[in-house]
């Protein structure tokens, strides 16, 4: 599969988890990847490297997704670096958990900021730069549907991911450019892992009828989907990849 | 050791979408079992065509709007392929009708070939199906755009996201996915039948994408559903219309 020669795919928040399993799928599919990091130059140097060590053209490129400046400066330099970005992959994000009787301001603007703001910035010089035939893969949450407490102001900017996701495709009439969003469950990284018991993960695994954790491969392979040729009709959809949780 | 060719079942395999996806599934390895109900001559020219390619199939006779048939049809795929791993179901009919003009042998039909067969080939499949295997059905993307004139119609096709969301459920511990795929306007004979330049052209500025589907537009989502990459996508109905509103 090289439907991706000579073409760019950013991944923001490429540097670990889920961000990571996707820069390396998709330069596997052929496509050269930029790997976004906001914070983490070593681990995103070591996702190019382990990319570039099996034959894939990759590097890295710094920039907080949360500032419209950082952006435009990331999109040129990536431009400059390699062309323009032809795939799009909004995975950067944080994720706080709180009752909304409990959660503070700063946790709250955080997680608008980068999830939200973060991913409408992206949006935004992709939709003044992309070319014909771009892809456009937005990362939401599967919380958006499972709506448990504590997940309030996470569920809702991710269903705010949604609602770009739906309206952009529209907006991007006549540019044969899709838009679309994958809305994972709970997935196997090291993130989800932190601070929950082995009674809590076992529980969580048994929700899907898969009765798995997803693993970054899984979503991974959603985003290839829709990046390559099978996922082409596919436009201003959000494809919920949990195993069947909900 | 070589492994066992996996292998597909797909209704109403004979022409259009189904057609395509009995050829695409063909191409990614699958023998195909391609169900008909009466043109057995396009259901030979389509396993002609993929024995041609050095692909597996067989043509299988059935109405499933007849449960007897539908049974047969399931016993002639065991019959034929030790395991069966993958079921398309696609057979369906189109009417319409609005409201106040629809007629109840209309509405019967439309629920005795979408819903009813619907749940017959689901149900059978769910006891046929191999662990790790796949269950599709065809819905369609006007449960969501919900055009006039298309009430009976699109319930019957929401009646079988409904029916595969269930399904999958039920199908816990089997490591068996259950989805379905809507497709909006696809450029087949029979969607093409009857329509001027000028509808055909409103339609398709109607999508962001300035088309029509094409049916290998709706084998490829199918074919990722099928495949290896689709396996944590359960539960879901997909809507694959180019983002038409």
């Amino acid at each position: 599969m090289a439907h991706g020669q000579d073409k760019t795919a950013l991944i923001t928040g490429g540097s670990r988890g889920i961000g990571a399993e996707i820069a390396k799928r998709l330069a596997a599919d052929g496509f050269t990847v930029a790997v976004n990091y906001a914070s983490n130059p070593g681990s995103a140097d070591a996702v190019v490297k382990e990319i570039v060590a099996a034959g894939g053209k990759a590097f890295a490129v710094a920039a907080d997704v949360s500032d419209a400046k950082a952006v435009a400066t990331m999109f040129e330099s990536i431009a400059e670096q390699a062309s323009e970005v032809a795939v799009l992959v909004n995975n950067a994000g944080v994720m706080e958990l709180a009752p909304i009787a409990k959660m503070d301001a700063g946790t709250f603007d955080r997680m608008v900021a980068i999830n939200l703001k973060g991913t409408f910035n992206t949006l935004q010089e992709a939709a003044r730069r992309m070319g014909d035939g771009g892809r456009i893969i937005n990362t939401s949450s599967s919380v958006t549907k499972l709506r448990q407490p504590a997940y309030g102001p996470y569920a809702a900017t991710k269903a705010a991911v949604e609602t770009l996701t739906a309206i952009l495709a529209r907006e991007l009439r006549g540019r044969n450019i899709t838009v679309n969003a994958v809305a994972p469950g709970p997935t196997a990284t090291e993130l989800f892992f932190k601070g929950k018991s082995d009674e809590l993960i076992a529980n969580i695994k048994k929700m899907a009828p898969l009765e798995r954790l997803g693993e970054p491969s899984d979503i991974a392979s959603v985003v290839s989907f829709l990046a390559g040729p099978d996922g082409a009709w596919i436009n201003g959809q959000t494809l919920f990849a949990n195993g069947g949780a909900i | 050791m070589h492994p066992r060719q996996k292998t597909a079942l797909v209704t109403g395999a004979s022409r259009g979408i189904g057609a395509a996806i009995a050829r695409r599934l063909a191409r990614d390895g699958f023998a195909v079992a391609v169900n008909y109900a009466a043109s057995v001559r396009d259901a030979d020219a389509i396993v002609s065509e993929i024995e041609r390619a050095d692909g597996h199939a067989f043509a299988v006779q059935a109405d499933l709007a007849d449960a007897g048939d539908t049974e047969r049809m399931f016993d002639a795929v065991s019959d034929r392929f030790s395991q069966l791993d993958v079921v398309v179901h696609n057979a369906g009919i189109q009417l319409l009708g609005a409201h106040a003009e629809m007629d109840g042998v209309a509405l019967d039909q439309l629920v005795a070939v979408n819903l009813t067969a619907a749940f017959r080939v689901l149900s059978r499949a769910a006891r046929q199906v191999s662990d790790g295997g796949r269950i599709l059905a065809l819905s369609s993307g006007t449960t969501a755009v919900l055009p006039p004139r298309y009430g009976v119609y699109a319930a019957t096709k929401a009646g079988v996201d409904v029916l595969i969301a269930v399904l999958a459920k039920e199908l816990r511990g089997r490591g068996v996915t259950a989805n379905a795929i809507a497709p909006g306007p696809v450029a087949t004979d029979l969607y093409l039948k009857g329509k001027t330049e000028a509808d055909l052209e409103a339609t398709a500025a109607r999508t962001p994408l300035g088309r029509l589907g094409q049916p290998d537009d709706i084998a490829g989502a199918i074919a990722f559903l099928a495949g290896p990459g689709g396996e944590w996508v359960n539960g879901q109905t997909i809507l694959v219309n180019g983002g038409l509103i």
